[in-house]
């Protein structure tokens, strides 16, 4: 975990509600993809925690949807720096992928499943997606996925745009070797249940600290008490224990 | 001015500093120090500790407030066998001073058994017994709302134990002088106050509570000058000393406390949001100290006129 100051070099809408942030600063704390990054906003207590969506030496972008005051104050930003602690979370690990990984994600889950498409791939991996969303105009990524060289499907629960359902309905016709997930909980319970292989789960948790000191966002696993911050947000799936 | 001195005694054990990361935010301390050398700190308290190893609540566990959070994390912990083989050791390494080991329970019993394990670990230098707790049911808080039983509990400690006991004390009470004063009869050495103030939010879109378990501990700048007041009140009811905390996120805060009567000052939800805030202010007490003209803090304790 590393604390820095960030510039922002942009911030602009890829959805209705979906916001991209690109960060210029030191990256050096961050490890992979599946981490994230805690942001202290002025004039509000906690920071917050957001998936890293891509990472370079020197830039990390972000994707976050607008859902309260710290986003809401977010999306207003033209320039300016933000106090950002990085390196946070355990990520994917990618060695488990085989050589014909599946990415499922859904809505704001998205975001940290495109830098693990980017690494698959450049490590020679067969990467197919899914991308579920509720309806057509929340749709995002889905050009930037197939531009890495990924297979790309999408899902809408509508209907408005690509096979209508869920995740799971396009998850029965795959091939895959491993999957990778992010998304909202009832989701993951699903692929949970629909998947033929084993895989990694990234969790959402409401966090106090972000990097293991308040256990704020413990979870009971297989192999005992983990914090989505530190042990997670990623968790294989052998570990998981669904409480909720 | 010179040179300060921000040496000071608490409970005959002397401390560099009087800035003490709080229990609850340090967890047991390996965490800071990978981010910085912990012993600039005059002490820490650690992760509240009880007899069985607990998960606690469920979560959502923490809420957002206006100047704060609220946490109900119900003091997930290995329990003290674990915290003594494991944590422990792991703590050794990494700082070098007494630390003051925090304790939590479910029956007068249970304090003294944990006190009485930890009592006994060469690195304990106080024992601060957490009678205060808003997040459990039949524990913790129950024993800090009246005098009786938090005198009881001091006994229960102090009759298995060689090292000071300091009773931390709940502010959602009717009367928390006549609390610390029953404290003090029955035996403790110190005083540490406040643990959080019983809070609650509730989601606009939901209509639930943000918390899982409802309500929750209120901690953060917002509550800073409750604490002051707080301190100031027990500070001048009872002759052992006090450590001061809720709501500390500067050096200027610290010394408010000093002069509202604290010896000692703990800083817990101001390490969430910045995990080098202690580090940061004990490098920020010299500058403020000399600012003010104080030239030794210890003879500052209590200094409000």
């Amino acid at each position: 975990m590393k604390q820095g100051i960030f510039r922002i070099l942009e911030n602009s809408p890829v959805t209705d509600q979906v916001m991209r942030m690109v960060l210029a600063g030191d990256c050096s704390a961050v490890s992979g993809p599946g981490q994230f990054v805690n942001i202290k906003l002025d004039g509000l207590f906690l920071r917050r925690p957001i998936s890293v969506c891509d990472c370079d030496s020197h830039k990390i972008t972000i994707l976050y949807k607008v859902v309260g005051k710290g986003t809401e104050q977010m999306r207003t930003m033209r320039g300016g720096e933000l106090d950002v602690l990085t390196g946070l979370g355990n990520g994917y690990d990618l060695s488990l992928s085989g050589e014909e990984p599946l990415l499922i994600g859904g809505g704001v889950g998205v975001p940290p499943l495109y830098w693990l498409a980017k690494e698959l791939i450049a490590q020679g991996k067969k990467v197919s997606v899914i991308l579920g969303f509720n309806t057509k105009n929340e749709i995002f990524y889905e050009e930037e996925f197939r531009a890495l060289g990924a297979d790309v499907t999408v899902t809408t629960v509508d209907g408005s745009y690509g096979i209508q359902g869920f995740v799971t309905d396009a998850m029965a016709g795959k091939q895959y070797s491993y999957f990778y997930t992010c998304g909202p909980e009832p989701m993951l319970k699903a692929i949970y249940r629909a998947s033929a292989t084993s895989g990694q789960f990234s969790f959402e948790e409401r966090m106090g600290c972000g990097f293991g000191a308040c256990m704020g966002c413990s979870c009971k696993t297989v192999t005992g008490n983990k914090r989505i911050c530190k042990e997670g947000p990623v968790l294989v799936k052998e570990d998981i224990i669904w409480e909720k | 001015m010179g040179k300060v001195n921000t040496k000071v005694t608490l409970c005959g054990i002397e401390l560099d500093n009087p800035v003490v990361p709080a229990s609850g935010t340090f967890g047991y301390g390996y965490e800071f120090a990978e981010l910085y050398d912990i012993n600039c700190l005059g002490t820490f308290s650690f992760k509240g500790t009880t007899k069985d190893p607990r998960f606690g609540n469920p979560t959502p566990r923490i809420a957002e407030c206006t100047a704060g959070m609220i946490n109900a994390v119900g003091l997930q912990n290995p329990g003290v066998d674990k915290v003594i083989s494991e944590e422990l050791p792991r703590l050794a390494k990494c700082f070098h001073k007494p630390v003051m080991a925090n304790v939590s329970g479910f029956s007068v019993e249970d304090y003294a058994y944990t006190c009485e394990k930890l009592d006994k670990e060469a690195q304990v230098g106080w024992l601060e017994v957490n009678v205060s707790c808003p997040n459990v049911h039949g524990g913790g808080m129950s024993f800090g709302t009246s005098p009786e039983a938090a005198a009881e509990v001091t006994k229960a400690v102090k009759k298995v134990t060689t090292k000071p006991v300091i009773i931390k004390l709940s502010p959602n009470v009717t009367d928390i002088v006549s609390i610390a004063k029953a404290c003090e009869e029955a035996g403790a050495d110190g005083i540490s106050l406040i643990n959080t103030m019983l809070g609650m939010r509730i989601d606009l879109r939901t209509r639930k509570p943000v918390i899982a378990n409802k309500m929750g501990g209120f901690s953060g700048s917002a509550i800073f000058p409750v604490a002051v007041r707080m301190v100031y009140q027990v500070a001048h009811a009872v002759k052992i000393p006090v450590v001061g905390m809720g709501g500390v996120s500067t050096a200027e805060d610290v010394i408010e406390m000093m002069l509202a009567g604290a010896t000692a000052v703990e800083v817990g939800a101001a390490n969430l949001v910045n995990p080098y805030a202690c580090r940061d202010i004990v490098a920020d007490l010299p500058r403020v100290m000399e600012k003010y003209r104080i030239e030794s803090l210890s003879e500052f304790i209590g200094g409000v006129q």
